[in-house]
C-alpha cells in the first residue's frame, strides 16, 4: 500500500495528520499520514506519547495545533462522537452492563438505526468474528481474546474510516495473544480504511502493521517498512527492539570511527556519519586474547550482566565497547562467565552492517 | 493484632488460647457507649402499649400522618433524584472555578441545623421571601404551610445525602467508559444515560435510600418552613412530637413505626455498608 521509501502517496485519500499536542512539560509533535487499507503501528517505549496521540486522533484529547484530515475532511475541530473513528480501547472498556450483542449495537444505535436494525447489525459483525454464540455473554464472561473481538466488533460497526487500536494485545495472556495476533491481522487486512494501532511490543507491530512509526519523546525517530526498521535501526531503542547492537560514528572507508573511541571495520565503504549494526550472535568471546585471530573487530571488555535468553545466554559487556553478546550455555560455562570477568571480544567485519546515518 | 504476649506460663500452668486482650481502658467505655446506644431503643420496646398497639395503629390520624410522610418523603427523594443526580455529575465530572466551593456548599445543609434551613427557605420561598413574593405576585403559588412545602423542606434536608454518596460513585466510576460510548457516536448526554447511569445505578439506589430516611425523620425545617397541619404537613415526627405531649402511648406507637421503617432500611443497605468495613 505504501511507495518504496514507506511514505504514503501523497493524495486527499486516507489520514493526513500533524498531531501537536502539549500537556504540562510534555510535547507531542508527529506528523501521520496513511493510505487507505494501509495499517501503521506506532511503536515506542512507555511515555513516549503513543497513547496521547491516539487520544488526539479520536478527539478525546484536543490539538495544541497541527492538522487533522480524514480523506480530505478537516477534523481537528469535530467533536469525538461527530468524528468517522473507531477505537479499540487497551482494555476494551466493552460496557459491563451491556451483553455482547448490545455492545455492538450501541454505536449503530448512535448513528440513528433503530433497535432491530442495530441489533441485526451486530449479530452480523458478531457472526464475521465467531462470535455467534456468545452474543447474549456480559464481557465479564467473555475470555481475553473474544472481549478483544467484541471490542473490534464494537469499534468497526460504525463503518468507520480511521480505526485506532491501543495496545489490542497487550491485556492477553501469551498464550492467547499468538491466535488473537494472528485473526487481528487477518481482520486488519480486511479493513478498507486506514488503521493506526499503538503498540509497545516490536512483534505485535510487525506482524499487524504494513508501516511502523517509531516515536520517542512525543517525536517521530523513524518510520518505514518493519523489515526495513529491523534492518537499519537509527536509536538505541530501535536497536534493543530489534536485538541490535547499534552504533554511531563517522565512516571512513571500511572503518567507522565511533563517537566514544573505538573504531570498527565494516564490509561496506562509506563516508560521514553512519551507523554500524550487528546482532548480539556475531559477538565471539574469550578468556584470553585471541592470537592469530582474523577479526580485526576486537575490545577488552568485562561482564556486567547474564541473562537467559530462550536456550542461550544473554552477556551484557562493558568496557571499550558496550555490547551485548549471545552464547550457548556450554560455551558460557567454559569460559567461567560472571559478573566482573574480564573477556576479549571479537566480531566479524562480514557480520556487521554499516549504513549512512 | 497484638504483639505477642511474653509467655508467662510458668511450669504448669495451664496452656490455653493466647489471650489477645482487650484493654479495660478501651472496654469499658466501649461498653458504655454501646450500652448508650441501645438503651433508649430497648426502653422504647419495653414501654410500648403493645396490647393496644394494633388499636393506636389503625386510628385515622396514624394513618393520616404515615400516609403524608411516605408520600413527601418518596416525592423528596424523586425531586432530589432529578436534580441531584446531575449536581453530582457535574461535580464529578466537570471542571470549573469554584467547584470546590459549590460542593462545601451542597453539603452545607448536611451540617445546618434543620431548623436554620427551614427559617432560610421561609426567607426565599415565603410569602414575603426573595423568590416567593414573585411565585406569589406572578403564579399565586404559596409554599409555605402546605405539603409541597413538606416536600420542599425535605428535599433542602435530605437532597445532600444523594448528591454525596452519588458524587463517590461517579468519582469511582471509571470515565473511560463515557469515552468509549462517545467515540462510538454517543453524545454526552446519551452517554451518561445509557453508559454512566446503569453503571452507577448501585451508588444512586443508595443514596436515594439514604435520602428518604432523612427525609422520612426531617421534623425541624419541615415545622419550621411548613408547620404542622394534621392532613397537610403533619408528619410522623411532627405527630410523634405533638402525642408526647397529649397522649404518650399514641407517641410510642407511631414511634415504633418509624424505627421498624428504619431497621427495614438499615436491612435492605446491609450489603453496602455493613460488610464495606
Amino acid at each position: 500500500m505504501s511507495t518504496p521509501d514507506g511514505i504514503p502517496p501523497d493524495s486527499a485519500e486516507g489520514l493526513d495528520s500533524h498531531v501537536v499536542v502539549d500537556r504540562d512539560a510534555f510535547r507531542l509533535d508527529i506528523t501521520l499520514s496513511a493510505a487507505p487499507g494501509e495499517v501503521v503501528a506506532l511503536l515506542g517505549p512507555n511515555g513516549a506519547g503513543k497513547t496521547t496521540a491516539l487520544r488526539a486522533l479520536a478527539g478525546l484529547v484536543p490539538l495544541t495545533g497541527g492538522h487533522l484530515r480524514l480523506d480530505g475532511d478537516a477534523l481537528e475541530r469535530t467533536p469525538p462522537e461527530s468524528r468517522p473513528v473507531g477505537v479499540v480501547f487497551q482494555d476494551y472498556l466493552l460496557f459491563p452492563h451491556l451483553s455482547a450483542l448490545d455492545n455492538v449495537a450501541f454505536g449503530p444505535r448512535c448513528h440513528g438505526a433503530s433497535k432491530a436494525e442495530a441489533r441485526s447489525q451486530a449479530a452480523g459483525w458478531l457472526e464475521r468474528m465467531g462470535l455467534a454464540e456468545h452474543a447474549g455473554a456480559r464481557p465479564r464472561s467473555l475470555s481475553g481474546g473474544q472481549a478483544q473481538r467484541v471490542a473490534l466488533a464494537r469499534a468497526l460497526a460504525t463503518h468507520p474510516r480511521l480505526l485506532l487500536l491501543d495496545e489490542p494485545l497487550a491485556a492477553l495472556d501469551a498464550r492467547t495473544r499468538l491466535e488473537v495476533r494472528a485473526q487481528l491481522r487477518r481482520h486488519l487486512a480486511e479493513f478498507e480504511a486506514v488503521a493506526v494501532l499503538v503498540t509497545h511490543d516490536p512483534l505485535d507491530a510487525m506482524v499487524l502493521a504494513d508501516r511502523l512509526v517509531v516515536v520517542e519523546h512525543g517525536t517521530v525517530v523513524q518510520q518505514g517498512a518493519p523489515s526495513d526498521i529491523a534492518r537499519h535501526p537509527r536509536t538505541d531503542y530501535i536497536a534493543q527492539l530489534v536485538g541490535l547492537n547499534l552504533y554511531r560514528g563517522r565512516a571512513d572507508g571500511h572503518t567507522v570511527h565511533l563517537d566514544t573511541g573505538p573504531s570498527l571495520t565494516t564490509t561496506e565503504i562509506l563516508s560521514g556519519p553512519a551507523f554500524v549494526a550487528f546482532p548480539p550472535s556475531a559477538v565471539t568471546l574469550h578468556r584470553d586474547r585471541p592470537t592469530g585471530s582474523s577479526a580485526r573487530n576486537l575490545w577488552r571488555c568485562e561482564v556486567a550482566g547474564l541473562e537467559t535468553h530462550g536456550d542461550q545466554i544473554r552477556a551484557d559487556l562493558t568496557g571499550e565497547l558496550p555490547l551485548a553478546a549471545d552464547l550457548t550455555t556450554v560455551a558460557a560455562a567454559e569460559l567461567d562467565l560472571h559478573p566482573g570477568a574480564p573477556v576479549w571480544a571479537t566480531v566479524k567485519a562480514a557480520q556487521t552492517h554499516a549504513y549512512p546515518a | 493484632m497484638t504483639p505477642p504476649a511474653p509467655d508467662t506460663r510458668k511450669g504448669g500452668r495451664r496452656p490455653g488460647p493466647i489471650r489477645t486482650g482487650v484493654p479495660f481502658a478501651l472496654l469499658l467505655p466501649a461498653l458504655l457507649g454501646l450500652a448508650f446506644l441501645l438503651l433508649p431503643l430497648v426502653a422504647l420496646l419495653v414501654r410500648a402499649p403493645w396490647h393496644s398497639l394494633p388499636e393506636q395503629l389503625t386510628s385515622p390520624e396514624v394513618w393520616q400522618a404515615l400516609r403524608l410522610s411516605l408520600v413527601c418523603a418518596t416525592s423528596a427523594t424523586a425531586l432530589s433524584l432529578v436534580i441531584g443526580v446531575p449536581l453530582a455529575w457535574l461535580l464529578a465530572r466537570t471542571d470549573f472555578p469554584g467547584r470546590g466551593l459549590v460542593r462545601a456548599l451542597v453539603t452545607l445543609p448536611l451540617v445546618l441545623p434543620p431548623v436554620v434551613g427551614g427559617v432560610a427557605l421561609l426567607l426565599a420561598l415565603g410569602r414575603n421571601g426573595v423568590v416567593g413574593q414573585w411565585l406569589d405576585a406572578w403564579f399565586g403559588i404559596t409554599l409555605p404551610f402546605t405539603t409541597t412545602g413538606v416536600v420542599l423542606a425535605e428535599t433542602f434536608v435530605a437532597m445532600p445525602f444523594l448528591v454525596i454518596s452519588v458524587e463517590g460513585t461517579l468519582r469511582a466510576a471509571d470515565p473511560r467508559y463515557e469515552e468509549a460510548a462517545t467515540t462510538l457516536g454517543a453524545s454526552r448526554f446519551t452517554a451518561f444515560r445509557r453508559v454512566t447511569l446503569p453503571l452507577i445505578a448501585p451508588g444512586i439506589a443508595a443514596g436515594a435510600v439514604l435520602a428518604w430516611a432523612r427525609a422520612l425523620g426531617e421534623f425541624g425545617a419541615t415545622i419550621t418552613f411548613a408547620g404542622n397541619f394534621p392532613g397537610r404537613t403533619q408528619t410522623m415526627p411532627l405527630a410523634v412530637y405533638l402525642a408526647l405531649q397529649s397522649d404518650p402511648e399514641a407517641a410510642i406507637a407511631l414511634s415504633l413505626v418509624l424505627l421498624a421503617v428504619s431497621i427495614a432500611v438499615l436491612a435492605g443497605l446491609r450489603d453496602r455498608w455493613m460488610t464495606a468495613s
